[in-house]
C-alpha cells in the first residue's frame, strides 16, 4: 500500500478489475487473460505492455505485482519532499521514464539497440512503410539521441531526449490519483 | 519608396528627416481623409452633385423643363465631379487604407510598438480621427454599426482563429476552458449585474430608475471576455501555450453564454420579471445555441472538405470554398440566433485537416495569407472604429455607475478565476499555479463585441442606454489600455513561462506516440475509459471511414510519423546546404543516410533504390567546401510568425539564378573525380499533392545529389528531398492521429527534375534513365511547380502528434 501510494479506494477498485480479468478465478493473471482485453489486441504495442507485467521467467502475475506496475501511472505528487535517502517513488518522473525504457529494451541490456528500435517502429507504423524508411528513421533517431556514439540509446540518453515532454501528463491516468 | 531609402541610409539625420516627411505625408493624408469622410457623411452631400462647372446649366435647365418643355442645349461637360456615385465604396476603401497605413506607421517607429500594444495605438488613432472629424464641424459617422461589425468585421478574425486553432492543447484543456467560459461568464454577469443594481438602489446616486433586469443585461454584456482584444494583446506577449489557449479558448466559447443571456434579459426586460420557467428555457436555449452552432459549423466544414476532394482540376477557386463555406456557416448560425462564433470555429477546425490534404500548395498559401490579411485589417478597423465611436458619443457620464462597473468587473474576474481554479485543479493533472491564475484573470480583456451588443439595445426599452454605452466604453478602454499595456511587463516580472521555440526532435515524436499507445493500453487494462481510449477510438474511426470519403486519392494512407520524419530530414538537408560555412550540423551528415522513396505498397517504385556507403570526414569536408563555394547564400528563415511579419519568400530571388548555378555545377562535377559517396534523397509519390508541398526555406538548388554512376564517371544530380512539408502539422488530434496532413515533397523537386533532365543528359549517359524516372513523376508533380510560399510559422510548428 505504502510503496505504491494508492489509497484504499483505489486498491479496491483495482482488485475488482483484477478479479474481472481473472476469468478462472485462480488469483493470478496469465497472458491470455490480458489478451482477452479487446483494446489491447488492437494496440500496436499491446504485447509489450502485457509483457511488462510479468517478471522475467514468470508465467503469472499476482495482484501485488499488478498494482505495483499500475502504480507507475499514478500522477506525480508534486508536494513530495525531495528526500535523497528515500528510494525513488514508483510514480516519479524517473520511474515512469524507466518503465517506458524497459518497454523498448526487450532484452534488458540497458540500451535500446537499433534492432529494438526498429521493432518498435515496425509495430507502431503497422506495415504502411517500407523497410528502408524504417531503417532511415531508426538511424536518424539513434543519431539524434546517441551522445556517446555507441549506436544505441542508453537510459540517460533516453531521458535526455524526453526532457521537453511533460511525462507526468503523458504517463498518468487521472483516476489513479 | 523613399522610406526604404531612409531606413537604409547611413546618416542618422537624413533618415530622421525622411521619416519625419513620411509621417507628415501621412498626417496630411489623414486630414484629407477625415475631411472627406466628414464631408461625406454630412447630409448636404446629396444636393451637392452640381459641383462641376458644367452642371450648373443642367440644374437650371432641369427646373425649366417642367414649365417650358424646351430642351436648352448646354455645354458638354468635359470634366465633372460626381462624388455621390462612388461614395460608399470610396469611403470604405479610405477607411481600410487608413487602417493599413496606420499599421505601417506603427512599425516604422521602433520603440513604440514594443511598449504600447497595437490595439491601444489604434484606438488612439480612432480617437484622433473622430476628433478631427468633429473639429471639422461634420457629424461623425456611426461607423461601428452593429450590422457592419457582426457581419463583416468579426467573421474574418474568428475564422482566422478557428482555422489555425491548435487543436491538441485546446482539446486537452477543454474542460477547464468550458468551466471558465460558461461558469465564469455566468458568475461575472450575475455578480456585476446584481451588485450594480444594489449600488443603483442606494440613495443619492440618482440611478434608482435602473431596474434589476437592465442591470443584469448590462452585466451579461460587459462580462464576456473578448476574443479580438485577447488576440491582439496576447499575440504580442508570447506566453506559453497553455495560458494562451485557456484565455483564448474561453473568449471564443463564452459567445454562446453571452448570446443566451443577452437575448434572455433583453426579451424579458420589457416584461419586467423572469420566472423560473424562463430560466429553464434559458438553459435549454444555451444548449441549443452552443451545440447547434457547433453542429452547423461541422456540417459546413464537412461539406467544404467534401467539395475540396474534387477540386483537382480547378485549383484556382479552392481558397474560395474555404472562405465561402465558413462565412455561410456563420450566417446560417446567426440566422437561427445560434452562436455564430462557435459555428465558425467548428467549421474551420473540422475542415482543416481534410482540406489541407486535398488542396494544392498554392491554394493553401492563399488561404493562409488571405485569412491573416483580412483578420489583420478587420482588427485594425475595429479598434479605430472604437476610437471614432467614442468621440461620436452620445455619452452620459455618471461617475458612480462607471467607476463601480470598472471595479466590479475586475473584482468579479479575480474572484471568478480563483474560485474556479480551486475547483478545476482537483481534476487536472497539470495544475494551474497562482501565476497562471493571475495571468488568466488579468488577461480577461473586454472589447468591441461588448460595445456592439450595447449599441444594439433598443433606445426606447432602455432609456439608460447611453449611460450603459459610456460605461462599456470606459471598461473597454480600461482593460485595453491599462491591462493591455501592463501585461507584458508583468509577464516578464513574474517570469511566466514563455512560449517555447518548439523544435521537436524525432525522438520526441516517436516516444510521444509510443507513450500514447502505452497509455491507451494501460487504460484498457484498468478498464478505464479515459481520455486516451476515446482519442484512440476516434482516430481509428477517422482513419477507417472519414478520411476515405473526404480525401481524394491515395493520400489518406500517409502515416504521420513518416511525414514528420521527412520534414525533419528535409530541414536538415536545407541546413546542411545553408550552413555551407562549416557550421557543425546538429546531427551532422548521418553516417548512413538512406532516405528512400515513399510509396504506398501498391504503386510501382518509380525510382530505383540507392544504397549508401559511409561518409568519411574527408568527404564531408570536400562536399561542404564545394557547396559553400557554389551555393547562393539564402535568407534565413524567420522562426516566429505573427500577423505583422510575413515571412519573406526565399525562393523569389533564387529561382532566377537557379539555372546559372546548375551550369556552374556541371563544371564543378568534373573536379570531383574521386567522389564515390553521395547523398541521396528519395523521390516522390507522383500523385500526392501533400507530398509536393515542402517548405523549402532556402536556395532552390538546395540538395545535391552526388551519385556515383555505374560507369565510374561522377555525376552530380540535383535532386530535392522528398520529405514532407513542415507545414500544417497542426491537426485535429481526434481526427487524424495517423496524419491526413502528411505533407510535402520538395515541390521544387518537380522543377528540379525538369532542369535535371537537361543536366542529366549532359552528364555521363544517365540521361535516359533519369529522363524516364523524371518523366513518370512529372505529371503528378506538375502542380508542385510553384513557389513554396512562406516557411514555417510557429503555429505550424505544432507537434505533429497529438
Amino acid at each position: 500500500m505504502q510503496e505504491t501510494g494508492f489509497t484504499p479506494a483505489h486498491i479496491v477498485r483495482l482488485y475488482d478489475r483484477f478479479e474481472a480479468l481473472d476469468k478462472e478465478k485462480t488469483g493470478l493473471l496469465r497472458p491470455q487473460d490480458f489478451g482477452a482485453i479487446n483494446g489491447l489486441a488492437m494496440n500496436p504495442i499491446g504485447d509489450r505492455i502485457i509483457g511488462a507485467f510479468f517478471s522475467p521467467g514468470q508465467e503469472t502475475v499476482d495482484f501485488h505485482s499488478f498494482v505495483r506496475i499500475l502504480a507507475h501511472f499514478r500522477p506525480e505528487d508534486k508536494k513530495r519532499p525531495k528526500d535523497p535517502s528515500m528510494p525513488e517513488p514508483v510514480n516519479s518522473r524517473t520511474s515512469k521514464i524507466k518503465f517506458a525504457f524497459q518497454l523498448y529494451d526487450q532484452d534488458k541490456d540497458g540500451k535500446i539497440s537499433r534492432a529494438e528500435l526498429l521493432q518498435v517502429l515496425r509495430s507502431m507504423l503497422e506495415m504502411q512503410v517500407t523497410e528502408e524508411q524504417l531503417e532511415s528513421i531508426a538511424d536518424r533517431t539513434i543519431q539524434e539521441a546517441d551522445l556517446d556514439k555507441d549506436d544505441a540509446i542508453s537510459f540517460e540518453e533516453f531521458r535526455k531526449s524526453l526532457e521537453k515532454v511533460n511525462i507526468d501528463h503523458k504517463m498518468s491516468i487521472r483516476f489513479l490519483r | 519608396m523613399s522610406v526604404r531609402l531612409a531606413l537604409h541610409s547611413p546618416s542618422g539625420s537624413r533618415s530622421f528627416l525622411e521619416r519625419g516627411l513620411l509621417l507628415l505625408v501621412m498626417l496630411i493624408f489623414l486630414e484629407g481623409t477625415v475631411l472627406t469622410l466628414g464631408a461625406a457623411s454630412s447630409p448636404d452631400i446629396g444636393a451637392q452633385d452640381n459641383t462641376g462647372g458644367g452642371h450648373d446649366h443642367r440644374g437650371i435647365a432641369g427646373s425649366h423643363d417642367h414649365t417650358n418643355y424646351t430642351y436648352i442645349k448646354k455645354a458638354f461637360p468635359v470634366l465633372s465631379l460626381d462624388y455621390h456615385h462612388i461614395q460608399v465604396p470610396f469611403e470604405i476603401s479610405l477607411w481600410v487604407l487608413l487602417a493599413s497605413l496606420m499599421k505601417l506607421g506603427f512599425h516604422l517607429i521602433p520603440r513604440l510598438s514594443s511598449i504600447v500594444p497595437e490595439s491601444c495605438l489604434l484606438i488612439v488613432v480612432g480617437l484622433l480621427v473622430g476628433g478631427l472629424i468633429k473639429l471639422a464641424g461634420e457629424e461623425v459617422p456611426p461607423v461601428l454599426d452593429s450590422n457592419l461589425f457582426f457581419l463583416c468585421l468579426l467573421p474574418p478574425i474568428i475564422l482566422d482563429a478557428g482555422y489555425f486553432l491548435p487543436i491538441r492543447p485546446f482539446m486537452e484543456n477543454i474542460g477547464t476552458i468550458l468551466m471558465f467560459a460558461v461558469v465564469g461568464t455566468l458568475w461575472n454577469a450575475f455578480f456585476v449585474g446584481g451588485l450594480l443594481y444594489a449600488v443603483c438602489q442606494i440613495e443619492g446616486t440618482y440611478l434608482s430608475q435602473v431596474e434589476l433586469l437592465p442591470c443584469l443585461l448590462f452585466g451579461s454584456i460587459i462580462s464576456a471576455v473578448d476574443p479580438v482584444a485577447v488576440l491582439a494583446v496576447f499575440e504580442e506577449i508570447h506566453i506559453n501555450e497553455l495560458l494562451h489557449i485557456l484565455v483564448f479558448g474561453e473568449s471564443l466559447l463564452n459567445d454562446a453564454v453571452t448570446v443566451v443571456l443577452y437575448h434572455l434579459f433583453e426579451e424579458y426586460s420589457g416584461a419586467g420579471e423572469v420566472t423560473p420557467m424562463d430560466v429553464v428555457l434559458g438553459v435549454i436555449c444555451f444548449l441549443i445555441v452552443s451545440l447547434g452552432g457547433i453542429a452547423v459549423g461541422a456540417i459546413y466544414g464537412i461539406l467544404a472538405a467534401f467539395t475540396s476532394r474534387f477540386t483537382s482540376h480547378t485549383r484556382v477557386i479552392e481558397p474560395l470554398f474555404v472562405f465561402v463555406y465558413s462565412y455561410m456557416a456563420y450566417l446560417s448560425a446567426e440566422m437561427f440566433h445560434l452562436s455564430g462564433i462557435m459555428a465558425l470555429i467548428a467549421c474551420g477546425a473540422v475542415m482543416r485537416p481534410y482540406v489541407e490534404a486535398n488542396i494544392s500548395h498554392k491554394s493553401h498559401t492563399t488561404v493562409k495569407y488571405f485569412l491573416k490579411m483580412w483578420s489583420s485589417v478587420s482588427e485594425t478597423l475595429i479598434f479605430i472604429f472604437l476610437g471614432v465611436a467614442t468621440v461620436a458619443g452620445p455619452h452620459a457620464w455618471n461617475w458612480t455607475f462607471v467607476s463601480v462597473t470598472v471595479i466590479l468587473c475586475l473584482v468579479s474576474r479575480v474572484i471568478g478565476v480563483v474560485g474556479l481554479t480551486f475547483i478545476i485543479n482537483k481534476f487536472r493533472i497539470v495544475k494551474l499555479t497562482t501565476k497562471d491564475q493571475f495571468i488568466v484573470a488579468y488577461g480577461g480583456l473586454r472589447g468591441a463585441i461588448a460595445f456592439s451588443l450595447g449599441y444594439l439595445l433598443d433606445k426606447d426599452l432602455f432609456p439608460m442606454r447611453t449611460m450603459f454605452l459610456t460605461a462599456i466604453i470606459t471598461e473597454i478602454f480600461f482593460t485595453v489600455f491599462v491591462q493591455g499595456m501592463t501585461i507584458k511587463p508583468l509577464v516578464d516580472l513574474l517570469a511566466v513561462k514563455k512560449k517555447q521555440e518548439a523544435k521537436r526532435s524525432i525522438n520526441e515524436e516517436i516516444h510521444t506516440q509510443f507513450l500514447d499507445h502505452l497509455l491507451t493500453g494501460i487504460e484498457d487494462i484498468c478498464g478505464h475509459y479515459g481520455h486516451h481510449h476515446w482519442k484512440d477510438k476516434l482516430n481509428r474511426f477517422n482513419k477507417k471511414y472519414i478520411k476515405k470519403c473526404l480525401i481524394a486519392g491515395e493520400r489518406y494512407k500517409e502515416p504521420q510519423l513518416i511525414a514528420f520524419y521527412h520534414k525533419m530530414e528535409f530541414k536538415q538537408a536545407i541546413e546542411l546546404v545553408e550552413s555551407g560555412g562549416g557550421v557543425k550540423l546538429p546531427s551532422a551528415v548521418p553516417s548512413q543516410v538512406s532516405m528512400q522513396n515513399i510509396q504506398p505498397k501498391k504503386l510501382p517504385p518509380p525510382v530505383a533504390e540507392r544504397a549508401l556507403p559511409q561518409f568519411t570526414k574527408g568527404r564531408e569536408e570536400e562536399i561542404r567546401k564545394i557547396l559553400r563555394s557554389n551555393l547562393q547564400k539564402t535568407r534565413q528563415r524567420l522562426r516566429s510568425y505573427n500577423r505583422h511579419t510575413l515571412v519573406a519568400d526565399p525562393f523569389e530571388d533564387g529561382w532566377n539564378d537557379f539555372v546559372l548555378k546548375k551550369q556552374r555545377l556541371i563544371e564543378l562535377e568534373k573536379k570531383m573525380t574521386e567522389m564515390s559517396n553521395y547523398l541521396t534523397v528519395p523521390g516522390a509519390i507522383p500523385d500526392s499533392p501533400t507530398m509536393c508541398r515542402a517548405r523549402l526555406a532556402s536556395d532552390p538548388n538546395a540538395f545535391y545529389n552526388i551519385k556515383a554512376s555505374s560507369d565510374g564517371i561522377p555525376t552530380i544530380q540535383v535532386d530535392l528531398a522528398s520529405p514532407q512539408s513542415p507545414d500544417s502539422v497542426n491537426m485535429l488530434n481526434e481526427f487524424s492521429k495517423e496524419g491526413a496532413t502528411g505533407q510535402g515533397l520538395g515541390q521544387r523537386e518537380g522543377a528540379d527534375r525538369d532542369e535535371d533532365q537537361g543536366l542529366m543528359m549532359k552528364l555521363a549517359g544517365k540521361g535516359e534513365k533519369g529522363e524516364e524516372e523524371g518523366g513518370s513523376k512529372n505529371p503528378g508533380l506538375m502542380r508542385c511547380l510553384s513557389d513554396p510560399g512562406p516557411s514555417n510559422e510557429d503555429e505550424e510548428d505544432e507537434p505533429f502528434l497529438p
